[in-house]
């Protein structure tokens, strides 16, 4: 009986510990070597290891790091928005001797204390995906021109109104972060609106959640079904949305758009649920971040400023003066999932 | 509704004893002053068509506080129902995804979630640890568990005995009303039963009100508690099976915060978070504030963060009211 409790016991503190005490960020292989001067070595800090973004991000640095002869490690924070666990990791790769190191910061500000720590060490910091504020905290940042790809998709949906007046509803993400900032007020560009425009018929900010895009929809139909435009800020809240329109029969109305090129999202476009989707490349700010990392090592020169990695609009309903692919090709190149 | 006794005569009673009386009219009259205020407000609330919507939107949340209800009358919380219940979510998608019948899909993602229930129910008797720390270990492991089983990607879900929930409805008086909002019904009546009418039912309340007590009055506490925990592993399956009926799309980013939410919706309805006092109407109340609040305020064009402000107000106007009626009994 005694020995059983104890075994519970132990279970439990493993339990306890294991789960709800993970203060530590996480480790995904590589190496901790020091020596050799000319070989780079990279340390990539994604927000979160298990969203497939951020995994399609760190296989493809994997896999460029180890097809140009780098060493790699890669760690994580627990969830976006972990600035703490991202701070403990860019110490630890300093600490481990690193020459490189690529993040994608959790938040725009959060740890740029630790980025001046590392860039003081003589380590070369690059953001990937998301800029730093300001964005000289970094040497470079490689990542999606996120306003950019807002106006690919205001144009897109304005070009496939064919001249209507827009009577547009938005589906925001989180309020305030630089993200959604920017694809908003891309979208509204791209579109010809601004905040005030009177064609914006209510707007709900769901945080990407599905579910709570769907809700806020509903909320937003019952006010009005006069609609003709539907932003959502990713592919998850595009497909609350949808529910939400296709529950009230409105889906042959309104043009939606969305951005991000997720494999799921691209199926969508091809489904239907949407008219275009805006894709960004993982994978690109990866491999130009591992091969600046690399030449870094050999030479010692450093990249600077911002590079846009692109985005594309990924649609099968292609329209005049809005270069795009189609979902075939969206699913070739797409992140996430099975190809 | 309650065991709390109530001293003196009726005619004297205070405000404070009569919200522990009948702890669910505190949130009728917050739901029907909300009802009224928005049908006033806009000229779209009022409508068969958006109160069945509001109601619909209301049922996941709802049927997970009714599991947190029976959870927080014994003084535990279940800080894990909405990561199980997401779990349940993909395991259910990915089965019938994989050619499973919807049946089999459906019972084993409830079996899962009672599992879970059982887990938690066993670490909180035979160790005596708090269930708050239980459940924080288990909703931290549980959201690691969906996001790697659905490997990032939302999983869609075509088979019809898993949306039946929310596709099938039909006009009562007007009103239409889902197959989802009928079962929540059901099942909001099982359990007032139980908690009313059964033995069980009292000794959910007298072991929540005080264990010690209950022991020496010959109550299996430990059997009690865990038979909590396994009733509410149940509403944590059928409200896993109501959010694909909601959604038919398994993704492990949908309700983060629903374990929060679901214990809004309990303490709005006036179940007291320090056990032995509340009822499951008070939480039908509750979760439908919740959702008439945010349909009434978007609708009135009101921005998504003063929505979660007057969220939070109302929530502690809750706890301010429980914590009167309870200085009330006691003196």
């Amino acid at each position: 009986m005694r020995q059983r409790s104890l075994t519970a016991l132990a279970l439990a503190a493993a339990v306890a510990v294991g789960t709800a005490g993970c203060t530590v960020e996480r480790h995904w292989g590589g190496s901790t070597t020091t020596a050799g001067s000319g070989k780079a070595k990279i340390g990539l800090v994604t927000k979160t290891d298990t969203n497939p973004y951020f995994v399609e991000l760190r296989n493809s640095a994997s896999a460029a790091a180890k097809a140009n002869g780098a060493d790699f490690s890669a760690l994580a924070g627990q969830f976006d928005g972990d600035n703490d666990g991202q701070v403990r990791a860019i110490e630890n790769l300093t600490q481990q001797g690193v020459n490189t190191i690529l993040i994608t910061p959790s938040s725009s500000t959060g740890v740029l204390k630790a980025i001046k720590d590392a860039r003081d060490a003589g380590i070369l910091v690059i953001a990937l995906d998301t800029a730093t504020e300001p964005a000289d905290a970094v040497d470079a940042t490689f990542a999606t021109d996120n306003f950019a790809a807002g106006q690919q998709q205001g144009a897109y949906v304005k070009a496939a109104l064919a001249g209507t007046d827009p009577k547009l509803l938005m589906v925001d993400g989180t309020a305030g972060s630089s993200v959604d900032t920017e694809r908003h007020g891309g979208f509204l560009k791209g579109i010809g609106l601004t905040d005030s425009s009177p064609e914006i018929k209510g707007h709900t900010a769901a945080n990407g959640d599905q579910s709570l895009a769907q809700q806020g929809m509903e909320n937003l139909l019952q006010r009005t079904t006069d609609i003709n435009a539907v932003y959502s800020m990713n592919e998850p809240m595009g497909r609350g949305a949808y529910a939400a329109l296709k529950a009230r029969g409105l889906t042959g109305q309104v043009v939606m758009g969305s951005i991000d090129g997720g494999c799921e999202g691209v199926q969508n476009v091809k489904d239907g649920l949407y008219g275009a989707t805006v894709m960004q490349f993982p994978k690109k700010m990866a491999e130009q971040g591992v091969l600046a990392a690399v030449q870094y090592a050999k030479t010692g020169k450093k990249p600077s400023g911002f590079v846009n990695t692109g985005s594309t609009v990924i649609t099968d309903k292609p329209m005049p003066g809005v270069p795009s692919q189609n979902t075939a090709w969206g699913l070739q190149n797409c992140w996430g999932g099975t190809k | 509704m309650t065991t709390a006794t109530v001293n003196g005569n009726r005619e004297r009673e205070s405000l404070g004893e009569f919200l522990l009386r009948a702890p669910a009219v505190g949130p009728a009259l917050a739901l029907i002053v909300a009802i009224v205020v928005f049908s006033l407000a806009t000229d779209t609330f009022f409508d068969l068509d958006n109160l069945s919507t509001v109601v619909q939107q209301s049922l996941v949340v709802g049927t997970l506080a009714l599991g947190q209800t029976l959870i927080i009358l014994i003084a535990g919380i279940d800080l894990s129902n909405a990561s199980s219940m997401v779990v349940a979510t993909l395991v259910m998608a990915k089965l019938a995804a994989a050619g499973s019948n919807g049946f089999f899909a459906l019972v084993v993602g409830v079996i899962l979630t009672v599992v879970v229930g059982l887990f938690i129910g066993t670490l909180a008797t035979r160790i005596k640890l708090p269930a708050f720390i239980i459940t924080l270990g288990t909703f931290t492991g549980l959201t690691a568990v969906a996001k790697l089983i659905a490997g990032g990607q939302a999983v869609p879900v075509t088979d019809g005995l898993l949306q039946w929930l929310g596709t099938k409805r039909y006009l009562f008086g007007g009103i239409p009303i889902t197959y989802g909002m009928t079962l929540a019904l059901i099942m909001f009546l099982i359990v007032w039963y139980a908690l009313t009418k059964t033995a069980w039912g009292k000794h959910v309340y007298a072991v929540g009100n005080a264990p010690e007590s209950a022991r020496l009055s010959g109550i299996k506490v430990n059997r009690t508690v865990i038979s909590v925990y396994v009733v509410a592993g149940v509403c944590f399956g059928i409200a896993a099976w109501q959010a694909l009926g909601r959604t038919p799309n398994a993704d492990p980013n949908q309700f983060q915060l629903g374990n929060l939410d679901s214990i809004t919706a309990v303490v709005l309805g006036g179940t007291s978070l320090f056990g032995g006092r509340g009822s499951v109407l008070g939480t039908l109340f509750g979760a439908l504030v919740v959702a008439v609040l945010r349909s009434g305020l978007t609708q009135m064009g009101v921005d998504g963060n003063y929505q979660d402000l007057a969220t939070g107000a109302l929530l502690i106007v809750a706890v301010v009211v429980d914590r009167i009626a309870r200085r009330q009994q006691q003196s």
